[in-house]
């Protein structure tokens, strides 16, 4: 049977997927930024993941104002990575895993989860950027990718209790899955920024070490955390956050923390970046 | 977490400096926002930088959307329904970043700003609520006169 085995948590900023992209990791405004990933980078290529699925949210790239899915599925076999404005990332194609990606949708609809099924969609940087900073520059990505994308622009956003509730779906969905794989959930974005008007650059280092702290400790706390105590404490742009209790809610009530990052800026934002293990 | 859309839209109001994408702005913006995903291709991106004005006849835009778009005025832009993810297809156009674009909504320069970030960004305080901001003043300027107990 497939096995949940561990959670990723990371921002995923696009300045930093084009400092990958144009050779600036080294620069010493970049450097402590990917070195707070560099313990990731060697515990994944020991954990060797068969599937990642990569919770994310698109930002106006596959999803524009036509069609506004709260939560949406990649079921295709590939992802293409979107023209956002400036060309393509020059990352890989995402590899999918169609046959596990419709289990987790049938399971999740019967389970009362119904989930957008989208079979052609193009990723943007909120998927591609996670992979360069836990995988680097490889000719392809080490594994397949399901990309689950929320919808956190149009408002509202689902609230953190959905979400922790979706991750439990599809832990139980993927506990189904016949072939035996090592999956993990990565839940991405955040974390404090605000993208706009005249509050931009915000930035709250209290809140969001709460939140660290909190997503082992506490995640009782954060379920039931209001939208508005994220719009007002980590900026409009740190509702992003509510997609780390999808990847929480997958990996069940012990967990265990592995590795924690927390850096600004990086742009207009706090990175912050967590790796836990489910307890056995 | 309230369930009351009347109270929950209410509260998005309150934030400083913030307008949140709520149903109205998306409906206000919805054309706007639509020609900002026109400048996915690379095609439509050498059009529109070929003859903006031209570019927007194509589009539904109201004069005040146009105008925003015309001076890169993002916080008029977004006053207009435009978000930011979509109107980061403009400034990506304009081969500019999240920070250089951002900058210029805080009245900050570039340098500045990216200053103000490297020394850890913008504090939260004072600016988590409108209604809170107002009452403090009214505090202080109470707290101003003499013999106040405030
Ligand atoms: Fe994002």
């Amino acid at each position: 049977m497939a096995r949940l085995t561990a959670g990723i948590a990371a921002s995923h900023i696009p300045a930093i997927g084009a400092a990958v992209d144009n050779g600036k990791t080294a620069e010493p405004y970049w450097a402590p930024v990917f070195a707070g990933f560099d313990w990731t980078k060697a515990w994944l290529t020991a954990q060797k993941p068969d599937v990642v699925i990569l919770v994310y949210n698109d930002h106006a790239s596959a999803f524009s104002l036509e069609m506004i899915p709260t939560f949406a599925i990649g079921c295709a076999d590939s992802f293409t990575p979107a023209d956002e404005g400036w060309g393509p990332r020059p990352v890989p194609t995402v590899e999918g895993h169609a046959d596990l990606a419709w289990h987790i949708a049938q399971s999740c609809i019967l389970d009362e989860f119904d989930l957008t099924i989208v079979n052609k969609m193009d990723v943007d940087h909120g998927l591609t950027v996670p992979l360069s900073l836990m995988f680097g520059q490889p000719e392809a990505w080490p594994c397949k990718v399901i990309p689950l994308a929320v919808n956190v622009v149009q408002y509202p956003p689902p609230t953190g209790n959905r979400c922790f509730r979706l991750g439990e779906a599809i832990a139980r969905a993927v506990a189904s899955y016949p072939e035996d794989l090592n999956v993990q959930v990565w839940g991405t974005g955040g974390m404090s920024h605000q993208l706009q008007g005249p509050r931009a650059g915000l930035i709250n280092p209290v809140f969001d070490n709460a939140f660290l702290n909190d997503l082992t400790a506490d995640p009782e706390r954060l379920r039931t955390l209001p939208h508005i105590d994220y719009l007002r404490e980590a900026g409009s742009e740190g509702i992003e956050l509510v997609m780390w209790l999808i990847m929480r809610g997958a990996l069940g009530h012990d967990v265990r923390e592995l590795h924690r990052f927390y850096h600004v800026p990086a742009s207009n934002t706090a990175v912050g970046h967590l790796v836990l293990e489910k307890a056995a | 977490m309230t369930t009351d859309i009347h109270a929950y839209l209410a509260e998005l109001e309150d934030i400083p400096g913030t307008r949140v994408f709520t149903a109205a702005r998306s409906r206000k913006g919805y054309h706007l926002n639509q020609f900002c995903m026109s400048l996915m291709t690379a095609e439509n991106r050498e059009r529109f930088k070929a003859d903006e004005a031209a570019y927007l006849d194509g589009w539904q835009l109201t004069p005040a959307q146009r105008n925003a778009v015309l001076t890169r005025d993002y916080n008029a832009a977004i006053d207009e329904g435009g978000n930011i993810y979509f109107l980061a297809k403009i400034f990506s156009t304009d081969g500019k970043s999240f920070v250089q674009a951002v900058s210029t909504m805080t009245g900050a320069s570039v340098d500045a700003h990216n200053a103000m970030m490297i020394a850890g960004g913008r504090s939260p305080e004072g600016l988590r609520s409108k209604r809170e901001a107002a009452l403090a003043e009214v505090a202080a300027e109470a707290g101003d006169m003499p013999g106040s107990t405030i």
